[in-house]
């Protein structure tokens, strides 16, 4: 029979219990859709990631304290306090190429003026930080060396701690706020960046000098980390290698014994993000891929209903003449159209849900024809395997018993 | 020649651990445009025999030559072939394929046939075996508006689709009135003779054998007689003869459509 003829009957089969066939492409329908969503959520967030290192420029080398990486117990990131101030000049003077250094210490604490109080992140930098990540303020300036000198109690607050505090769009410069019962006099207010990749908010955050932090918030002689922008991008693997270099010296650290910081350049952390999002997105699809499998077990029941249902006619095209091969091919194809046309829907489906998810809830997706094409490829390839066992079913009947079957 | 000749075929089916001969040792010769009923009690094994005869089955032993080809030993797909070119099957129960209009339902065998023609070529044969059957006003219908006697030609008409040299049926009036038995013994009658067909019927019918040629009846697994028919009924004058029918064709399966 020709194969135009097959499918032709496979779609009347199909529209005689329209009911059945909807439901049972229902399965297909959730399956690939669920795919394709999760997997455009998770390209979504990898486009975002990417374009965020892009805007941050990838010449960023950030050095932190501790290391979680090596064995034993250890406090992870930021927790030794081993790197000082002093690491951090001497990282500028021995090594070439350096274009901004920040040295930083975080302290959460409380920010309280008048009846208003909101809980942040108070970082402690230095002056070059918005030249590293190209920050501009909305009103009033970033703090001057002279006040990391004089460990000056001033701050320049994000946009969230400022709507926090004084209300959307207030300029807040000149009064004071108290952070750990000292007051601090607001000099500046950061232009609004939004959220990062993975949906923090760069935004609630206040900056104050890292020496104010050592020496009025946390009474500490350490920093936690150094933040390192070179002139060019191709340059930040030697610098990092350089920086641990002049590190190990400084600590009296010889290779055998673990570092008690870690140098990485952006581009790597870049690269352990974007890992993390795609192991998440396989994660996802492959839960979304268990009810593509659902669905096609859908198939294979109502195949089996199908060729029960239709032994008579099974066993009535056997004795006119039709081989066990047109009969297979029957079923079979019955199965991949179902499945075709689940996936099909599925995929427009999944098309719409990753749009309002990005509408409704402002989740970066971003549809790959990649997931599309496997989707669909999965959608035949499950209507085919799981079409096959009732169609060599239906093709091994006997024609004598099919014809009495009632 | 021959058309068909078996030669001692014996069938032993094993239900459970009981071995069942369906048939035991059958010797036979049919000549081509013979017209041939076989009767016997139902058990008597002429089912079995059909079965064989069409290829549907194979014997447990012995030969069956159709046109001097030994298909017990065809393959699967070889006995497919057989079936589709050169048996027609008419079965008590017509079996159309229900939502199929009369036309596609006498194309069916063409779809099998190994040869992808035009669908309007396809189209054609049917509505002209559809004509020879008196089925082509009503070809575009669907078996539930069509009467029991029309079915049943619907169903002649697909086992003439692909010219077979023969149309084997089986108990083909056994759920048809008296009249509409008639109507289609006439039709094997003229196919029979008009076009040289060799029609094998299987009936439980006497006066229904009696349209054949030649009448075989089994018991037991044998055939125990094998005889001329003396008294032939010919069916186209006893249908000139009959009372017009109460209701006309067309008001019965007018009546049969609205009460589906």
């Amino acid at each position: 029979m020709s194969i135009f003829m097959t499918f032709r009957i496979a779609f009347r089969a199909l529209a005689r219990n329209k009911m059945r066939t909807a439901l049972t492409m229902l399965g297909m329908i959730i399956g690939v859709g669920a795919v394709i969503t999760m997997v455009a959520l998770g390209n979504g967030a990898q486009a975002q990631i990417e374009a965020n290192i892009a805007t941050a420029g990838t010449n960023i080398v950030n050095v932190n304290a501790g290391n979680f990486t090596s064995g034993g117990v250890r406090g992870g990131m930021g927790a030794a306090n081993t790197l000082t101030a002093e690491d951090a000049t001497a990282i500028r003077e021995e090594v070439q190429g350096i274009r901004y250094m920040a040295a930083g210490i975080t302290n959460r604490n409380r920010i309280i003026f008048g009846n208003q109080n909101w809980q942040a992140r108070i970082s402690g930098t230095d002056i070059d930080l918005p030249l590293i990540k190209a920050w501009t303020t909305e009103f009033g300036t970033f703090f001057s060396s002279q006040d990391v000198q004089t460990s000056a109690k001033v701050a320049v607050l994000g946009a969230t701690v400022r709507d926090m505090l004084f209300g959307e769009g207030e300029d807040p410069t000149g009064q004071i706020v108290r952070i750990g019962n000292q007051p601090f006099k607001i000099i500046g207010v950061m232009t609004r960046k939004g959220q990062a990749a993975l949906g923090e908010d760069q935004d609630d955050i206040v900056f104050v000098p890292y020496t104010t932090v050592q020496k009025k918030l946390m009474r500490a002689t350490y920093i936690q980390n150094i933040t390192v922008s070179a002139y060019s991008a191709d340059d930040t693997t030697r610098i990092a290698d350089q920086i641990a270099i002049v590190l190990r010296n400084r600590h009296k650290i010889t290779p055998p014994d673990p570092d008690d910081f870690m140098v990485r350049t952006l581009e790597e952390m870049a690269a352990v993000r974007v890992q993390a999002t795609e192991t998440m997105t396989m994660l996802l699809a492959g839960i979304a891929g268990v009810s593509l499998v659902v669905g096609g077990i859908g198939i294979m029941n109502i195949m089996l209903v199908s060729v029960t249902e239709r032994t008579h006619e099974i066993g009535l095209r056997l004795s006119i003449g039709a081989r066990g091969w047109d009969v297979m091919m029957q079923f079979l194809v019955e199965a991949v159209v179902l499945s075709l046309i689940g996936g099909g829907i599925g995929i427009v489906s999944g098309f719409g849900f990753s749009r309002a998810l990005t509408q409704f809830v402002q989740w970066p997706t971003s549809v790959s024809v990649d997931a599309v094409a496997m989707a669909f490829g999965f959608a035949a390839g499950i209507g085919v395997f799981f079409g096959f066992y009732p169609a060599r079913k239906a093709a091994r009947l006997d024609p004598i018993e099919a014809l009495r079957y009632e | 020649m021959s058309l068909i000749s078996a030669r001692n075929l014996t069938k032993t089916y094993v239900v459970g651990e009981v071995k069942v001969h369906a048939l035991r040792g059958v010797s036979l010769d049919i000549d081509p445009g013979d017209c041939i009923a076989v009767t016997g009690p139902s058990g008597s094994g002429k089912s079995t025999f059909m079965h064989i005869l069409g290829c549907l089955d194979r014997p447990t032993t012995g030969q069956y030559f159709l046109e001097d080809r030994d298909v017990a030993r065809l393959s699967k797909n070889e006995l497919a072939a057989v079936r589709n070119h050169k048996i027609g099957f008419v079965f008590q129960g017509f079996n159309l394929l229900a939502r199929t209009t009369a036309l596609e339902n006498a194309e069916l065998p063409l779809l099998y046939n190994g040869k992808s023609g035009r669908a309007s070529a396809r189209h054609k044969r049917a509505m002209t075996a559809l004509e020879a059957v008196g089925m082509k006003p009503r070809a575009h219908h669907y078996p539930n508006q069509l009467s029991g006697g029309q079915q049943q030609r619907v169903a002649i008409a697909r086992a003439l689709i692909n010219n077979p040299s023969i149309v084997l049926a089986d108990e083909p009036t056994g759920n048809l009135d008296t009249r509409t038995s008639v109507e289609v013994m006439e039709i094997f009658q003229r196919l029979n003779e008009e076009q040289g067909i060799t029609v094998i019927l299987i009936t439980h019918e006497h006066d229904i054998a009696d349209y054949a040629k030649r009448v075989i009846s089994f018991r037991d697994g044998k055939i125990v007689t094998d005889s001329r028919v003396e008294k032939r009924r010919v069916a186209r004058t006893e249908l000139a003869a009959l009372p017009p029918p109460d209701v006309t064709e067309d008001e019965e399966a007018n009546r049969v459509a609205a009460t589906q």
